[in-house]
């Protein structure tokens, strides 16, 4: 089995400033795999030249085999690549439902459709209060995103990639900014996502990172300085050198 | 309003319009010119509010379908002598169509600024070649000679303006139901989502350009059509119908009317113009200081337009739980 995604020597510079040094980044079927680095480590930019949104100063991206490197961030996500954002990025003025159903009417190829109502598709409406259903958002179907409060605004953050089917998903940094009551619930909610899934979260809290993760990969300065299990990480003194810093895990 | 979770059938108060316009014409005998231009400017509005208020597209450029489409209605006539109505609209549709496609195609790579002045050159260049182009066009003398036949062979245009006003009636209704139709659809969801968030649907894999050009392109086809409308109306087209003014008027009455909303390009044209009529009446020399004030007001108090405040007060009247109650 080929890894789902895959980068080769991955390069980007922005000028003088390299963000990216020749990354060589791999996922297995069903991972659970974070990537974790200090501000600036090149984080966000990584998943960004992943799904396309960047295009990489030089090298290769795979995605289940096949080189992505050079098609359009729609056509990935055609290919089963999905993601969430650091900063939360959704349809405010929107209710909830139609969040998710954009997404799912893209997936199932409807969402160019010009002549039926939208709400007689019901097939989408039902999918997506469904998936609603599964993160316990269904009572807020038809509320404005923008009038629910930010720790549900995270999960929906989540519900619009998973109305994709993604098999490779893209997590940044689900539970920035949740107060860590909340983050819990987020947690929760990525525990259960389906196995099949390959994730690969990027997350500055460790709590998450260790409980979640079963690989990760640390970034530093735009190159992998270590990837492994996460004992072994946690054992790692250049890690705790660069990042854990005072946070004492292990 | 549209979307997954709206209820798209026909609701009575989006009947008004249509009643308000044929009590005008029974009662109103006399203001049937400015009705007129009321439903051309309705119909121009909102093939505006279908790429601006729906697609988030900002142009300041949107007359160049419009005058495109009324300078193709007049060159057939005066020039060519196609006289025939309704193949005039046919070909002022097909030409705001083909600038709309081939315009869009090239501008809608770019966006905010950058779109904004590309729009504004487009109609500021067949402004220009309308101008020069006098051996065509009439160039600033305008286009007279214009001639059209009787509507389906059987309705002439009389000396009152009552065919004039019935006609543009249809075809606005006709553009009304296919607007309405988009809004409604899973097209229309999906471009309140490139304005809502064009990132995210880059990230739900949209093809955001596609749909983009496609919405313009039928956009300017719209436009095309309710220029061929003032040409036929008015027997006559002048460079007015191109250019940064007219395109800046309709954006305005938009914003009056109130942006991302189907009936907010009703609301607007009308207001405007019988703001217009009415103070040029009464003080010729200041009118337009009457419109800005108009516009200061409402982009003031009422950042939604006119129909802003209408929602404001029904919803003073209304239950203060109902909208979350629709939800269970």
């Amino acid at each position: 089995m080929p890894f789902v995604l895959q980068t080769e020597k991955l390069c980007k510079s922005f000028g003088a400033l390299t963000v990216a040094d020749a990354i060589d980044f791999r996922l297995e079927a069903g991972a659970r795999h974070a990537l974790i680095g200090p501000n600036g480590a090149g984080k966000t930019t990584f998943v960004n030249m992943l799904m396309g949104a960047i295009a990489p100063s030089s090298g290769r991206i795979l995605l289940g085999g096949e080189d992505v490197t050079r098609i359009s961030q729609s056509a990935r996500v055609k290919k089963g690549l999905g993601r969430t954002f650091q900063i939360t990025s959704l349809f405010r003025s929107l209710p909830l439902l139609d969040n998710v159903a954009l997404a799912v009417a893209e997936r199932r190829g409807t969402a160019h459709s010009m002549w039926k109502p939208a709400s007689s598709y019901e097939d989408i409406i039902q999918e997506s209060t469904e998936l609603l259903a599964t993160l316990g958002l269904a009572d807020d179907a038809r509320v404005r995103v923008a009038d629910l409060p930010y720790g549900k605004q995270r999960l929906v953050e989540i519900a619009i990639a998973l109305g994709l089917k993604p098999k490779v998903l893209l997590l940044d940094e689900p539970a920035a900014g949740v107060p860590s009551e909340e983050t819990e619930k987020i947690l929760g909610t990525l525990e259960k996502l389906p196995s099949e899934i390959a994730i690969l979260i990027i997350e500055h809290d460790m709590d998450v990172v260790f409980r979640f993760a079963r690989r990760i990969t640390v970034l530093v300065q735009g190159q992998v300085l270590l990837e492994g299990a996460p004992e072994e990480v946690a054992r790692d003194r250049r890690v705790h050198e660069v990042y854990l810093g005072e946070q004492q895990h292990g | 309003m549209s979307g997954y979770v709206a209820d798209p059938r026909i609701r009575w108060p989006e009947w008004l319009p249509w009643i308000v316009a044929l009590a005008a014409f029974f009662l109103l005998p006399e203001y049937l010119a400015l009705g007129a231009r009321i439903l051309i400017f309705i119909l121009f509005a909102l093939s505006l509010d279908l790429i601006l208020g729906y697609g988030g597209i900002i142009t300041l450029g949107h007359s160049a379908f419009f005058g495109l489409g009324a300078y193709t209605a007049g060159i057939l006539s005066a020039k060519l002598g196609v006289n025939d109505p309704h193949l005039q609209l046919v070909a002022a549709a097909a030409a705001g169509a083909a600038l709309g496609l081939a315009t869009g195609a090239v501008i809608l790579r770019t966006k905010a600024l950058t779109l904004l002045m590309l729009t504004l050159a487009i109609t500021a260049i067949l402004l220009e070649v309308a101008n020069k182009m006098s051996s065509v066009t009439g160039g600033a003398d305008g286009l007279s000679g214009v001639q059209v036949n009787p509507l389906l062979g059987l309705f002439k245009f009389d000396l009152w303006g009552r065919t004039a006003f019935l006609y543009c009636l249809t075809v606005l209704f006709l553009g009304w139901l296919v607007v309405r139709r988009i809004i409604y659809s899973p097209y229309g969801a999906m471009l309140t989502g490139i304005r809502e968030n064009t990132a995210r649907m880059h990230a739900i894999g949209a093809p955001v350009y596609w749909r983009l050009v496609l919405v313009y392109t039928i956009s300017g086809t719209i436009a095309g059509v309710a220029g061929a409308l003032l040409t036929q109306v008015n027997q006559f087209v002048g460079l007015n119908v191109l250019g940064f003014e007219i395109s800046g008027e309709l954006l305005v009455m938009l914003i009056l009317g109130g942006v991302g909303r189907i009936y907010g390009a009703f609301v607007g044209p009308a207001v405007y113009l019988v703001a217009q009529d009415y103070l040029a009446k009464q003080f010729p020399e200041y009118w337009y200081f009457g419109i800005g004030a108009l516009l200061i007001v409402v982009v003031l108090f009422a950042p939604g337009g006119i129909l802003g405040i209408t929602d404001k007060c029904l919803s003073f009247f209304r239950p203060k739980s109902s909208a979350r109650a629709s939800a269970h």
